[in-house]
């Protein structure tokens, strides 16, 4: 859904349209969250945090100041924000205990029990991924999570993390360089690294 | 041993990064709802009267209700309350622990309840009815009386039948102005009488002094009356205990009002 719709049904009834916005953009805070802090249950409670505080402060604004909101700037320095409270707690203490959702039990969210092993070695390749991408210092590693696996524009994600624009791209630049660094550090000591070779383009560039 | 040097360009790499989404784990949505109000969780609890359903989401508890499964009880939720209910394995502990704790009979534990849509009248009256002691009883017209609705009593009846979460809110201490047991929201009058059983009154006991015209128990050594199930009147000895019909014929008697259970107001309300 896109954010004008979002915003006009947020700003007509918020109570009635939040479901829809957590809906429409759970898949999106979850990953950013999750591609920041690297664990998938630190990461649900981020995205939790971000939508709680995302609906405290809409119920708080008059349809005008809603409708004129970049929405997915927005929810995106909120989740951003949420992560580092967590990642930083985290540091300090311990998880917290939450609710244990019956139909969880049922449905496992985790996708490693369901997927067929000729998948394997793409989940490997997206887990090599995600740990290069945790090794980046996080001043790259949150520009590139919001352009590369979020979406967002650069004007957006200058908006999210309050940087210029500029600053956003040489940061999103130098991250991918970074990545790129890293790749090649581990094709020199271990070329048999599981993640790269499943990794598909790069297979193709093997050949 | 050399090895191919591989330089992904922008594109790949984005391609690969593309492939970092996820989804979302399902809990990640009634988690939410259920925190800011808009959806409820729910568990069953023991009680002596067996199993409840309890529902509760981040404002505080919403419901106690009985049902006779888990689909049953999320249907009529969500046509009672317009809000989804979703099961979970327990209570947090936290709200366990409180609610156990206000079950036997401690006041002073406090428990948050999401009373959203609820008039003040119906907020003042299960408050109050969180004032009567575990194991003690108080008529319709004392809460009207103490709520300073003295005329209500019809209304706190009603308000009482509406109370949305029964036994945490104990509206089971609240009965008929003529002292009767009276009814019961939760599965009817019977459990009214096990959950006070529960609390060490005898119901049965309290009906036939009821049917005796007997609302009040004097002590002829302190010339106090109060109440019947007041904690003090229980304590008077047998030989000691004088019955009133009314507060006035206690008053003529030279007695005073129980400043515990607070006699008087019921007569007010009379």
């Amino acid at each position: 859904m896109d954010e004008a719709t979002l915003l006009a049904a947020l700003s007509d009834d918020l109570d009635l349209a939040f479901e829809g916005l957590v809906r429409a953009r759970q898949d999106r805070l979850y990953s950013t969250a999750l591609r920041i802090l690297g664990d998938p249950t630190e990461a649900e409670d981020a995205a939790q945090d971000a939508f709680i505080r995302a609906y405290r402060a809409l119920g708080g604004w008059d349809a005008e100041r809603i409708a004129a909101l970049r929405l997915d700037a927005w929810l995106a320095t909120i989740v951003v924000n949420a992560a580092r409270t967590r990642a930083r707690r985290r540091a300090t203490t311990g998880g917290r205990a939450s609710l244990t959702f019956l139909d969880e039990l049922d449905h496992p969210s985790g996708t490693s029990a369901e997927t067929p092993h000729g998948r394997l070695d793409r989940r490997q390749a997206v887990e090599a991924w995600a740990n290069r991408l945790l090794a980046l210092p996080e001043r790259y590693r949150a520009p590139i999570v919001l352009r590369h696996v979020d979406g967002l524009g650069y004007d957006e994600i200058a908006v999210a993390l309050e940087r210029p624009e500029g600053t956003v791209k040489a940061q999103v630049h130098r991250g991918l360089a970074l990545l790129r660094a890293a790749l090649d550090a581990e094709s020199r000591t271990d070329p048999a690294l599981p993640g790269r070779q499943s990794a598909a383009p790069l297979q193709e560039l093997l050949r | 041993m050399t090895h191919p040097r591989i330089t992904p360009t922008d594109d790949e790499l984005a391609a690969e990064l593309g492939e970092l989404r996820a989804d979302a784990p399902s809990s990640l949505l009634p988690r939410t709802l259920v925190t800011v109000g808009l959806a409820d969780a729910y568990t069953l609890m023991p009680s002596p009267i067996g199993p409840l359903y309890v529902a509760f989401n981040g404002l505080g508890v919403v419901a106690v209700e009985t049902a006779p499964d888990g689909r049953a009880f999320e249907r009529s939720h969500v046509a009672r309350f317009g809000r989804p209910a979703y099961a979970v394995a327990a209570l947090p502990a936290t709200l366990e622990r409180a609610i156990a704790r206000r079950l036997d009979g401690d006041r002073r534990v406090s428990i948050e309840l999401d009373l959203r849509g609820r008039t003040r009248f119906e907020r003042d009256v299960w408050t109050k009815a969180l004032e009567i002691p575990r194991g003690e009883v108080r008529p319709y017209g004392w809460i009207a009386a103490e709520i300073g609705r003295p005329k209500a009593v019809r209304a706190v009846g009603t308000a009482l039948g509406h109370n949305p979460v029964p036994l945490i809110v104990p509206c089971h201490r609240v009965v008929r102005s003529d002292g009767m047991i009276g009814q019961y929201s939760l599965g009817g009058p019977a459990n009214k009488r096990t959950m006070l059983e529960a609390e060490g009154l005898d119901p049965d006991e309290l009906e036939t002094l009821a049917r005796a015209g007997i609302r009040y128990i004097g002590s002829d050594t302190t010339r106090i009356y109060c109440l019947p199930s007041c904690h003090a009147a229980r304590r008077i000895g047998a030989t000691h205990r004088v019955p009133f019909h009314s507060a006035a014929d206690g008053e003529r008697a030279g007695y005073r009002a129980c400043q515990r259970c607070r006699p008087a107001g019921v007569r007010a309300a009379a």
